[in-house]
């Protein structure tokens, strides 16, 4: 199976194990990534207001060329995948919006919205399936108690991204009990760590990834896995003492596919 | 009453109907950046819906929004309050010379773990 595939700013520079992993991970499940041609930096978060155009495009662009590949759209990172996602149901449902952006960008064929967009989680539950996930653990992660912090861009607006129930996910701990290991289900999951605002007011993005964390731990969790490297900055920053690791970082090792990537 | 061509261009860029809005309260309740803010997402609406936006414009407020989608999601009314913080945030920054954050103010911001990310959001936020 292959896919068309955005890794976003990030997966190339401070969080490198989240799309090297994503790779070995995927390898071992038979699906191969394809990498997006020359992709631009999906800018972080979505500008919601309906007269912003500009800021779109990179979105667009990605959209476009997996559209033309006819291949689904794989994200990994929470903020590629919401802005990727928002824009493509704008493409879709904005008329004004799409007609702006194909005038903008020239495009001989006009893009309405054709591709679909996949997180790399929902790739592992609906098109591979968390059975056969398990079929290929090697290294099960059998007494571990680990909790998934969702945290804000993965879930919400529900009626756009239609991942998971936004308030009672399920997609990140049926991974976990796919690897093996055991669940923790904590409040604070799909809370916000803070985000960018640890820019210019660190204290509220200690704030509120210390109560996520506290809350976790609480709950018995021993490690917290994430999709998002700022949420993992934010909470890591925060000097909590249980490892806080990518989930595709968790896949690879229960797949038997992590090796020191530090040479 | 009269709608000011302001509270218009805000109404028309953020898509919001200030007007749906049943002061439940649910938005500010769900903000995790409700401390740190003068004005609390539920102003946001109703100062929007009573046309007293210049407050608004001038506020930190804009600045301290977390873009985490929880009012948006959690409003049991469908207002969506995040998008008209952030309509009056953009009516504030896309003036001449008023950006919340410009590349100079970058590297005192650092530290060597910082992923791009949490940079080019705050650029998308602050700066235009």
């Amino acid at each position: 199976m292959k896919v068309s595939y955005f890794p976003g700013c990030t997966l190339k520079n401070k969080a490198k194990d989240l799309d090297t992993y994503a790779y070995k991970s995927a390898e071992a499940l038979g699906v191969t990534l394809e990498e997006i041609e020359n992709w631009q930096c999906c800018g972080g978060v979505f500008t919601t207001a309906k007269n912003e155009v500009a800021t779109k495009l990179s979105s667009v662009r990605a959209l476009k060329e997996a559209a033309e590949k006819e291949q689904p759209l794989v994200t990994v990172c929470s903020a590629c995948h919401n802005v990727i996602k928002q824009t493509n149901h704008a493409m879709q449902n904005e008329k004004e919006f799409a007609d702006k952006v194909n005038r903008y960008m020239a495009n001989e064929t006009p893009y309405a919205g054709e591709a679909e967009v996949v997180h790399y989680l929902e790739m592992l539950r609906d098109m591979v399936g968390f059975d056969a996930v398990k079929e290929k653990v090697v290294n099960a992660l059998t007494g571990k108690k680990i909790a998934a912090y969702y945290g804000c861009l993965l879930l919400r607006p529900s009626k756009v991204m239609q991942m998971d129930d936004a308030e009672n996910p399920t997609i990140m701990e049926d991974l976990i009990a796919a690897l093996g290991a055991t669940p923790v289900v904590y409040a604070k999951r799909n809370e916000c760590c803070g985000g960018y605002i640890a820019m210019e007011s660190p204290e509220l993005a200690k704030k509120n990834s210390n109560e996520v964390v506290e809350n976790a731990k609480a709950a018995g969790a021993e490690m917290i896995i994430t999709a998002c490297p700022l949420c993992r900055y934010n909470l890591m920053k925060n000097g909590t003492d249980i490892p806080v690791v990518y989930f595709t970082e968790l896949l690879a090792e229960a797949l038997g596919v992590k090796e020191d990537t530090n040479a | 009453m009269h709608k000011t061509y302001l509270q218009e261009e805000i109404i028309r860029m953020s898509g919001v109907n200030p007007s749906k809005c049943m002061r439940c309260g649910k938005c500010s309740a769900s903000c995790p950046a409700y401390d740190e803010m003068e004005y609390h997402p539920h102003q946001f609406v109703n100062m929007v819906e009573s046309g007293d936006i210049e407050p608004l414009l001038k506020s930190e407020s804009l600045y301290k929004c977390l873009s985490c989608f929880a009012c948006i999601e959690r409003c049991p009314r469908g207002v969506e309050p995040a998008k008209l913080v952030e309509a009056v945030r953009l009516t504030a920054i896309r003036k001449q010379g008023a950006n919340h954050m410009t590349a100079n103010d970058v590297p005192a911001l650092l530290d060597d773990e910082m992923p791009q990310q949490a940079i080019v959001s705050a650029f998308r936020k602050y700066s235009k």
